[in-house]
This record gives C-alpha cells, sequence and structure tokens, in this order.
C-alpha cells in the first residue's frame, strides 16, 4: 500500500520536504539567487530529461546524450571564433547554433538506425557515441578548452527573461512543446503505442522504426540545445567536462518523475519535477556543507530507490 | 501394479478464473498415456502443477505411492519427472553434452567436470536412440528433431521415471516422428513412462496405450486407445454428441440477409516459414468463410500470411481483383482489410492506453490533420462505436486494461471496423469472452457482412462456424484440404470433416 | 562412430576460429610493429605495455563473464579507483594485506550490484551505473578528493613496478593466473557452464533446475573482485591512490570482451579470446603512439576514444550480422 501511495505522489511529496527541509535547515535559501542558480543547473537537465523520457517511452535508452551535449557544445565556439565567425559574426552567429544542432540530430539518427534497423539493443547502440562522441569533440578542439566573450551566444546562459534565467524559460517552453506533441499529434500517439505494445502497434499499421529513429534524433537535439546552453553559462567550452554524467542525471529525472522503464509512458512534466528534485537534493548536500562526492552516492541511491518502486515485481 | 502418478480432484484458478475444475489424471508405469483437449482445456496448467511451476489450489498428487507437492522444476526431476516443452527447454548455444548434462555433470579429478565421462555418457544415450551424432558440437546447428532427440536424451540422463512430452511433432517431418516414436517404445521397453500430448491424433493411435481427455478445465473421459474411434475422441474434446448438438445453444452468426458479391479476396498455396505449407481459399462480399481444424492446422498462420505479418514462400493473392502483396500491416489497413489476432494480451491491447487510444490506433492517419489529431472528430467516432458495440466503459478515457476481457475484445473489434474494411479476418474473436458479450459480438460480425463485408472466420467454436459460415474450408497440417458449403453443414459433418482429413493422405477435393 | 579423443584439426579450427583469429590478428600487428618501429620489441616497450594493459585486461576478464549471462557492469572503472584508495591506505601493511584489501574492497561493491540485479530486479546497465555513482563518491570521500601516496617502504609498490627477468611484470603474472583460473573454473565446473547457459536462455536454464540466480551473484561479485585487483595494480604501479581515475575503463573492458568475440547478448565466450582482443585494443594505441612519434600521423590522445568506438562500432555491425543469421 505503501508503495502504491509512493509511485503515485511520490514525486511531489519529496519536492515538499525538499522545499520545506532547505526552508528550516540551509541558509539563504529563499534568496533570490539561490533560485537563478538553481534554476541554471536545472534546465540543462530538464532539457535532457525530456528527450530520454521520450527514448524510455519506446522501450529504448540512449547512453549517449552527455558525448552529444559535449559535441554540440564544442562546435559552437569552433564556428564564431573562427575567421569566418569574426568577419561574418551575424551568419557565423546562427550557423553557430545551427549546425551543432544539425550534427546532434545526425547522431541521434545514427543511434535510430542502429537501433531501429539493425535491431541492436538500445544500451549498446549508444554505447558507441558513448564512447567516441566525446572523443570526437576532443579531437575537433584539440582537447583545449575554448573560452570566448560573446554576449549574443552567452545570452542563452546568462541572458534573464522577465528577471529569471533563459534557459529556465528555455526549458518550460520546450517541456510545453513535447507536451503538447505528445497529446495532440499523431506521432506522440504513436510513440507510446511502440512502448505499450510494438507488436500490436506494428499490427495496426504504425511505422514503429521511423518512429523510433524519430525518437532519438529528437533526443540528441535536445541534448545538443542543451550543450549549447551549458557553454554559454559558462562562457567556455571543455569538451571533457560538459554533459559529465548527463545520461545518469537525465535518466534519473525521468524515473523519479514516473517514466516507465519498459516504456509506454511518456511524463513529460513529471520528468522536470524529477529534475527539479535531483537537482534541489544535489543543492540541499552542496548547502548544507556536504562534498561533491557524497552527492554522487545520494544520487546513486535515489536512482535506485526510484526504479525499484516504480517497477511492478513479478512475484 | 499401482499407478505411478495420480493426480485426483485438482483444482486451480488465476485472479478469480477457473483453469481446473476437479481435473484428474492417472499414468501406471511403463505406460504412455496421451493428454488431449482444445485451448484452454486446462492440459498445460495441469501439467505445470505436476511439474511444480503452478501450485495447486485443492485436490491431491501422488507420485509412486507418496502423497507430495511439487515446488519446481528441479524437485521435479528428483521426483523422476522430466518435461520437454514445445519451446525446446535448452541452450542452442551449448554442446550436445551439456544440454544432456547441465546441472548433473559428472565429476572427475578435484571435483572438476570430466567431459571425457559426459560425452561417453550422452553418446550412448543418443545411441541407444538409434543417433549417431557430434556431441561435442553445438545444440543449435543440428534439426528441431535432433534437439528434441536431445532433450529426452536428458530426461533420460536424469533417469527420469516420467517424460512429459508436449506437441513434440509439430515441427517434425515422417521420417524424424518415426525415429521418436522408436525412442518412445524404448522408453516404454524400458519402464518409462510417457505423457504424450499432442493434436494429432492419428499419433495417438499410434503409439499411445490410454486417452485422457480433457475440457473446460476437467477430466470428461479416460479411454483405451484400442477400444476408441478419432471421431469418439474429437467429439469428446468438443463435448458434442447427438443430443447435445440439438439442444446446444445456437450462436448468433445464423440467419444472415447477406447476399454474395464478387469475389473479393482469392488466396491460392500459400505457403510461409511458419508452417503454412498450402493454403487456398477465395472470399465473396457478404460472405463468411470458416477457417476449420484442430490446433496447429495453419488457420492463423493463413490469416497472418493474408494480413502480411508473414512473408511468403510461395503462393500468390489477389484483392479486388488487383495482384496483392503486402509487405507490412499497413499495406493491408490502407487497401481496407482489417485483422483481428488471436491474443489480445499479446499482439492487441496497449495496456495503459485509454479506450478511445486503443480503438483509434488504426485509423490515425484519417484522424490526423496537419500533424495533429482531430480530437472532436476522434471522439465521435469512439462514441459511435462505443454504443453500436455496446461497450461498457465509465469513460472512453479509462485505461483498457481495466475493462473486462468481453469489452476489451469489442474495443479491438471496433479499431478494426473503424478502418471501413472490405474484408476482416478474425481469430478467435469469442475467445475468452462471457456468454453475454458473446452473442454480442457475434450479431456485430453478422451485421458487418450483412452490409457487404467479406469475412474470414478462424473459430474453434465449431457452432460458430456451422451457423455463421457460408463456406468453411477445412485445414490440416497447414494445408487447406477440404471444403464444406452451408447450407448443409451441420456439427456432425463438420467433426467428421476433420477427423476424416486425419485419416487419408491429402487430395483436396471440393466438397460439393 | 564419432572418436573425440583423436584430434581433428578441422574441427578445432572450426570450433575455436573466433579465438585463433584474434591471436592472430595480435601476432600480425605485433610482426609489423616490431619492423616498422624501433625499441617496438625492446624489453622497455615490452614490459612497460603488459605492465600498462594488465589492469586493463583483469577488468575484460570480470567483464566477461558478466557479459556472457547476457549482463553489463558499468561500475568497473571507479570500483578500481575506490579500491585503488583502499589498496594505497592498506600499503603500509605490506602487499599480504593491501592486496586481498583491494580486492575484497571490489568484491563488495560486485555483491552490492548482485544484490540490485538479483535481489531488486534492477536492469543491469542502471544497477551498474548507480554503483559507477557510488563508488565514484566513495572514493572521493575516503581519499579527500586527493591521490593517496602509497608507503613506499613498505614491499607494495613491488607489484606494480617490478618485473621478472625484466620482461615480465609480477602484475602480467598474475594476470596470466588468473586467466587460467577462470578458464578452469568456466571449463570445468558447474557454475562455470551456469553462466553459460544462463546467457544461452536464461528461461531455459531456470526450466532445467540450474542455480540461475547463483550464478549471476557469482558474476558480478567476481567482475568486482577483478576491478578492486585492477585497483591494486593502479595504486601498485603508479605509486598513488586514485579515485579519479578508471573513467571509461569499463568501455574499454567492452571493447576488449567484443572484440574477443563474446556475444553481447551472451551465452557464448572465450577467456583467452578476451585476453587477445585486449591485447589488440592495447598494441593498437601503442602502436599510434610510436606512429606518431614517427610523425607520419599527428594524433593527438583524444583519438583513443574515438578509435574504441569505431572498434566498437565494427564489431557490433559484424554480430548483428551473425546474430541475424543464428535466428531463423
Amino acid at each position: 500500500m505503501m508503495l502504491t501511495l509512493a509511485r503515485k505522489h511520490g514525486g511531489l511529496m519529496a519536492l515538499a520536504i525538499l522545499i520545506i527541509f532547505n526552508i528550516l535547515v540551509t541558509p539563504n535559501f529563499l534568496q533570490l539567487q539561490t533560485l537563478f542558480v538553481n534554476i541554471s543547473q536545472v534546465a540543462t537537465i530538464a532539457i535532457v530529461a525530456i528527450g530520454i523520457t521520450l527514448v524510455i517511452a519506446t522501450g529504448g535508452i540512449d547512453l549517449s546524450v552527455g558525448a552529444v551535449m559535449a559535441l554540440a557544445g564544442a562546435i559552437a565556439p569552433l564556428i564564431f571564433l573562427s575567421e569566418f565567425g569574426q568577419s561574418y559574426p551575424v551568419i557565423g552567429l546562427i550557423l553557430a547554433f545551427t549546425v551543432p544542432l544539425i550534427v546532434a540530430v545526425v547522431c541521434g539518427a545514427f543511434n535510430g538506425l542502429l537501433i531501429s534497423q539493425l535491431k541492436i539493443q538500445p544500451i549498446i547502440a549508444t554505447l558507441i557515441l558513448f564512447i567516441s562522441g566525446r572523443g570526437i569533440a576532443q579531437v575537433l578542439t584539440n582537447g583545449n578548452l575554448q573560452t570566448f566573450s560573446n554576449p549574443y551566444f552567452s545570452y542563452i546562459g546568462t541572458g534573464k527573461v522577465l528577471g529569471l534565467p533563459f534557459q529556465g524559460w528555455l526549458a518550460i517552453i520546450l517541456a510545453i512543446i513535447v507536451y503538447l506533441m505528445m497529446t495532440r499529434t499523431v506521432f506522440g500517439r504513436q510513440i507510446l503505442a511502440v512502448g505499450g505494445n510494438e507488436t500490436a502497434a506494428q499490427l495496426s499499421g504504425i511505422p514503429v522504426r521511423r518512429v523510433k529513429t524519430r525518437v532519438y534524433m529528437i533526443c540528441a537535439f535536445l541534448a545538443g540545445i542543451a550543450g549549447l546552453v551549458v557553454v554559454a553559462i559558462n562562457s567556455a567550452s571543455d569538451a571533457a567536462k560538459n554533459g559529465n554524467l548527463m545520461e545518469l542525471d537525465a535518466i534519473a529525472a525521468a524515473v523519479v518523475g514516473g517514466t516507465l522503464l519498459q516504456g509506454g509512458k511518456a511524463p513529460i512534466f513529471g520528468a522536470i519535477l524529477g529534475a527539479v528534485i535531483i537537482q534541489l537534493v544535489k543543492y540541499t548536500l552542496l548547502a548544507n556543507g556536504i562534498e561533491d562526492e557524497v552527492a554522487l552516492i545520494a544520487k546513486a541511491l535515489i536512482i535506485v530507490l526510484a526504479v525499484y518502486i516504480q517497477n511492478p515485481h513479478k512475484g | 501394479m499401482h499407478p505411478l502418478i495420480q493426480m485426483n480432484r485438482i483444482t486451480k484458478s488465476f485472479s478469480g478464473v477457473i483453469a481446473l475444475n476437479e481435473a484428474a489424471l492417472e499414468i501406471t508405469p511403463g505406460e504412455v498415456h496421451a493428454l488431449i483437449g482444445q485451448n484452454g482445456a486446462g492440459k498445460s496448467t495441469l501439467i505445470k502443477i505436476l511439474t511444480g511451476v503452478y501450485t495447486k489450489d485443492g485436490g491431491d498428487v501422488t507420485i509412486d505411492n507418496q502423497q507430495l507437492t511439487i515446488t519446481g522444476p528441479r524437485d521435479a526431476q528428483k521426483h523422476g519427472i522430466a518435461t520437454i516443452y514445445q519451446e525446446l527447454n535448452l541452450v542452442p548455444l551449448r554442446t550436445v553434452t551439456e544440454n544432456i548434462v547441465l546441472g548433473y555433470e559428472p565429476r572427475g579429478f578435484g571435483g572438476l567436470i570430466d567431459w571425457k565421462a559426459a560425452h561417453k555418457k550422452s553418446r550412448e544415450i543418443l545411441n541407444s536412440f538409434g543417433l549417431n551424432i557430434d556431441v561435442t558440437q553445438a545444440l543449435g546447428s543440428y534439426s528441431t528433431a535432433i534437439q528434441q532427440l536431445v532433450a529426452i536424451a536428458r530426461a533420460v540422463s536424469l533417469n527420469a521415471k516420467l517424460v512429459i512430452m508436449d506437441e513434440p511433432t509439430s515441427s517434425l517431418d515422417d521420417k524424424e516422428v518415426d525415429m521418436l516414436f522408436g525412442v518412445v517404445r524404448s522408453l516404454k521397453a524400458t519402464g518409462v513412462s510417457v505423457l504424450y500430448v499432442s493434436h494429432f491424433l492419428d499419433e495417438l493411435f499410434a503409439i499411445c496405450d490410454r486417452v485422457t481427455i480433457m475440457r473446460d478445465g476437467q477430466t470428461v473421459d479416460v479411454k483405451t486407445i484400442a477400444e476408441s474411434t478419432k471421431l469418439e475422441l474429437i467429439a469428446s474434446m468438443l463435448g458434442r454428441d447427438a443430443a447435445e448438438i440439438e439442444a446446444a445453444g445456437s450462436t448468433e452468426l445464423g440467419g444472415g440477409e447477406n447476399t454474395l458479391g464478387e469475389v473479393l479476396f482469392e488466396a491460392e498455396n500459400l505457403s510461409t516459414s511458419q508452417h503454412l505449407h498450402a493454403s487456398s481459399l477465395s472470399v465473396r462480399r457478404g460472405e463468411i468463410v470458416g477457417l476449420g481444424g484442430l490446433l496447429g492446422s495453419g488457420r492463423t498462420e493463413t490469416g497472418r500470411a493474408i494480413f502480411g505479418m508473414d512473408r511468403l514462400k510461395h503462393g500468390n493473392m489477389t484483392f479486388k481483383g488487383a495482384a496483392f502483396n503486402p509487405t507490412k500491416a499497413r499495406d493491408s489497413i490502407n487497401l481496407g482489410i482489417g485483422f483481428l489476432t488471436e491474443d489480445r494480451k499479446i499482439e492487441g491491447i496497449i495496456p495503459d492506453m485509454s479506450v478511445r487510444e486503443n480503438l483509434t490506433l488504426a485509423i490515425l492517419p484519417s484522424l490526423t490533420v496537419n500533424g495533429q489529431i482531430d480530437r472532436k472528430k476522434e471522439k465521435e467516432i469512439v462514441q459511435y462505436y462505443v454504443d453500436a458495440l455496446g461497450i461498457k466503459i465509465a469513460h472512453m478515457d479509462q485505461p483498457i486494461k481495466e475493462l473486462s476481457g468481453g469489452n476489451q475484445q469489442k474495443v479491438l473489434l471496433a479499431r478494426w471496423l473503424a478502418i471501413k474494411p472490405d474484408f476482416l479476418i478474425l481469430d478467435e474473436p469469442t475467445r475468452g469472452v462471457d456468454v453475454g458479450a458473446k452473442f454480442e459480438i457475434q450479431a456485430i460480425i453478422r451485421e458487418y457482412v450483412d452490409s457487404g463485408g467479406g469475412l474470414l472466420l478462424i473459430s474453434s467454436e465449431f457452432d460458430e462456424l456451422v451457423e455463421g459460415a457460408d463456406r468453411i474450408v477445412v485445414m490440416q497440417d497447414g494445408k487447406s484440404v477440404t471444403e464444406l458449403k452451408n447450407p448443409g453443414i451441420t456439427e456432425q459433418t463438420l467433426v467428421k470433416a476433420i477427423a476424416h482429413s486425419h485419416d487419408t493422405p491429402q487430395t483436396a477435393p471440393e466438397a460439393a | 562412430m564419432f572418436n573425440e579423443s583423436s584430434f581433428d584439426l578441422r574441427k578445432y579450427l572450426g570450433n575455436n576460429s573466433n579465438t585463433l583469429g584474434v591471436w592472430l590478428a595480435f601476432g600480425l600487428l605485433v610482426l609489423f610493429g616490431v619492423m616498422r618501429y624501433e625499441n617496438f620489441g625492446g624489453a622497455y616497450n615490452i614490459s612497460s605495455f603488459l605492465n600498462y594493459n594488465a589492469m586493463f585486461i583483469i577488468i575484460a576478464l570480470g567483464m566477461c563473464f558478466v557479459i556472457m549471462t547476457g549482463g553489463i557492469d558499468l561500475s568497473v572503472g571507479s570500483v578500481a579507483a575506490f579500491s585503488s584508495v583502499i589498496a594505497a591506505y592498506l600499503s603500509p601493511y605490506g602487499l599480504l594485506i593491501a592486496l586481498p584489501g583491494g580486492i575484497l574492497a571490489g568484491m563488495t561493491f560486485g555483491a552490492i550490484n548482485a544484490f540490485l540485479i538479483t535481489g531488486m530486479r534492477i536492469p543491469p546497465f542502471i544497477a551498474t551505473l548507480s554503483t559507477m555513482l557510488g563508488a565514484k563518491g566513495g572514493a572521493l570521500v575516503i581519499s579527500d578528493a586527493q591521490t593517496v601516496s602509497v608507503d613506499w617502504d613498505s614491499n607494495f609498490t613491488q607489484l606494480g613496478m617490478d618485473k621478472i627477468y625484466n620482461i615480465l611484470p609480477w602484475t602480467m603474472l598474475i594476470v596470466i593466473i588468473v586467466a587460467i583460473a577462470f578458464w578452469i573454473v568456466l571449463q570445468y565446473t558447474q557454475i562455470g557452464r551456469t553462466v553459460l547457459a544462463v546467457g544461452g536462455s536464461e528461461d531455459a536454464s531456470k526450466l532445467m533446475g540450474l542455480k540461475v540466480t547463483r550464478a549471476k551473484v557469482f558474476v558480478y561479485v567476481v567482475s568486482g573482485g577483478c576491478a578492486g585487483l585492477a585497483g591494486v595494480f593502479l595504486a601498485s604501479g603508479f605509486g598513488a591512490g586514485q579515485p579519479l581515475e578508471g573513467i571509461g575503463w569499463e568501455l574499454t573492458a567492452i571493447a576488449s570482451v567484443v572484440v574477443g568475440g563474446t556475444l553481447l547478448t551472451g551465452g557464448v565466450g572465450s577467456i583467452f579470446a578476451t585476453v587477445a582482443g585486449a591485447l589488440v585494443l592495447g598494441l593498437v594505441f601503442n602502436m599510434l603512439n610510436f606512429e606518431n612519434g614517427l610523425g607520419t600521423i599527428n594524433l593527438s590522445a583524444y583519438w583513443q576514444m574515438v578509435i574504441r568506438g569505431l572498434f566498437l562500432l565494427l564489431v557490433i555491425l559484424l554480430q548483428a550480422r551473425v546474430s541475424m543469421r543464428y535466428s531463423k
């Protein structure tokens, strides 16, 4: 009984507990600056979590999101810092946004094709980019940290709209768009059908392979956006660090938010909630003097707990 | 001589649904005992209780005069019960020897496995079956027939007293079946009993001593093979006898007002890699063509081949006069063909999705405007079918898994009716459905046909075929063997046709 | 009449074509390297190559067991790092304490993995991803996020830095012994055969009455232990326990196992082929270094990950082709 209660409202309950705990215990929690920092960090997790929720909804998984972030984040400065980019700043900027995202989508298509056409297990298929994606980024930048000062680009990471960080709004808007897609469009219905019962979906004429490929492309696209945001926040692109361990954060956010690992459910706002919870846990530990390292352990425990609660047990 | 196995008054339910209702089974040592019954009769449940996969709710099991409860596969093995499952429970990637000795490997120096002894033992057992193969090669490199014999060899090596064979010959050719029979006879000669589960009645007469017939979770009869006929066995399986047929409940499939239109669909000698060898039939507008036959005769496989789910090895099809070659479901759907599959849980419903979403799953393209779903139109269509088919739901957004079996089936039927098909293939449309819903579904089918659709009806319920079909194509072993025409078909004639087809090697006459 | 006692060359080649193929590749690479690069065949290069790769081979061996059951262990890198710190702390007490200590630390994480996977039924990749995080965090916590120097006075560093006859590092000797032991377990013990059966078909194994859970627990504990041993090698060879090392090690291990011919879906595998696979991968990088030195190419170290990924892709594609042929 406790388990069903936790399953249905666990997310909100956890959120409530965390907020109350922080108000009581953590110094300066209710300050605006704290809010900004948290929104800033949560936004990137949330954006990737949305994409991974879609992938998991089809019954798959994507381990390459962190690598795609690094790749996208490495390409952008390369463009607007290049000679071409300096001479034609406007075009350079536009390309700096579009090219990385195109590359990201290509990565997603790569994953999607391996999985849908060659029927390779999603873990294995996405493992390839997991291994080599970051390497490609580092090759492109020769391992160098790229620092820059480009206020237009950095806006997506440091700008404020109505007083709150831009990326927070971005995350919410993306969530709304994807949510509408899931609930209003045929594609959304097809995604849930493929994850809910692939055979039944196939028999009802749903183009299963196409749906799967597209879902990985969307996930990679969102990861690409997140990668750009991270670079913008730091005004620097570090291919070694960008998106590091993001896949775990994103999966954790999705699972905490109610996504079932076997597919068939895509709670988009749940993923946002999950990201917020994970971020709050991180922040709670950090702000109360507990080291980063312990936060890692805490995250591991949360993931295990969330998966355990979510998954119906075979008798 | 006391019986080896005695199962008395066994009861078992799953979530309130009764699977076994005081079933019984008795096997004597050195006997080849057949167990027959239609789908859902309870055979596999009874066997799983004997082998410890399920625990019984009531009744008792006695093995070798000892009353006990089997706790699991290893426990069953300990008591001398070995099972050869239909989907062989062997590991194809491992060698023949390993599959025989796995879990019970002979030990040698220092407690390590003595492969030499293991290979020797497995070779010996296989030789006693008349099989001379390289036991060090992977099991998967051998044919299914040989793999089956290896499974039996495992049973023998574990000193089984009872070997349960579940549909052992479904993938074997005649020569291989003979080899299997030889092995069964040698087992019998050494005092090992065999529980033989098969729907191929000929085999029973070739090799079995007695037969237990199950129906609706009960044991309805135990006969000596020598004293029965095929007709009697089939009649017993189906619960038919002359008196019953007269008084039996009718279906809602009869009394149609259909007029037969032009030929809608034709299939010639369809053959797939899924045990379909030569299936031929034709369906007209407004006509119900039934596919009759026992389990494994190739009825579902015919449906799958027509719909495009399985690739055709040979044969051709025409639909509405044009050549028809679907490679996937969508091809058929686009042309106006629908297929209600046999197992709604595995292939039909999307359990977490709502009734509305399940119902409209196949017509999504027509509900789409600019990629978005026209919610209003969707609701209208769903409401229409909910009303027309009498689907009992709390509201259309209810998850379909909460519905009763009958209502789920109606939703799936609506899914296919919604594509406005010219040709429908229904595979066991009233299976697992309560009586009331059964009649309602049958009435819906009748209405569809009366308004001009063509229907291929696959059903194990003989009364549905007899009363509803204009023609019945009888199948056996993946081939269509004979055709019966209504009016004039009775349960008796249908049963006879099926039994008869088991008697003679097949040329396919058209019954006038 | 089949007589398995006589040696049939053709059959032997057919059954072991995979292992032989990888060793052949290794041999060819060595030959190429010796001819092309000065000092390639020298004692220094050989011993440092073997010493460095010993860690990866050990982890690959543990990973091989896990993959043979159809599972995966993504925690090995972090567990190795954790164990290296433990070993460094225990180094003052000498090898006799520090070596088992490190291995035990690894086995503990292996046991955690086993519990998560068999007890809580959490899918292996999530369970081991979580353990990876936990081990990483744990390593940083106990080391205060710094490398931990070993005690140079004890005999601890002898393991990682000494060689026999100046060419065979002790670490490599241990690897050879472990590989042989693993091979014996796989070939000649019931649990070894159960591991292979479970990967081949878990359902069939259960129906056959095999002790499936025991086999699964076994492989994850073994994998953890191997990671622990690798951690000890790390600490001993570099003179310090390093909490931040181990990133990407699981991927190298998986790649080695896959290159060695073990199917990722489980059920088939070879210990010696895995060793060969790890050696081939290591050799490719060793040779790239030499090639860089020659100046004909200029590959930064970052190409390593890309090449590993390409290797994995190639082998996966080949395996996909093979498994499509296997299934009907």
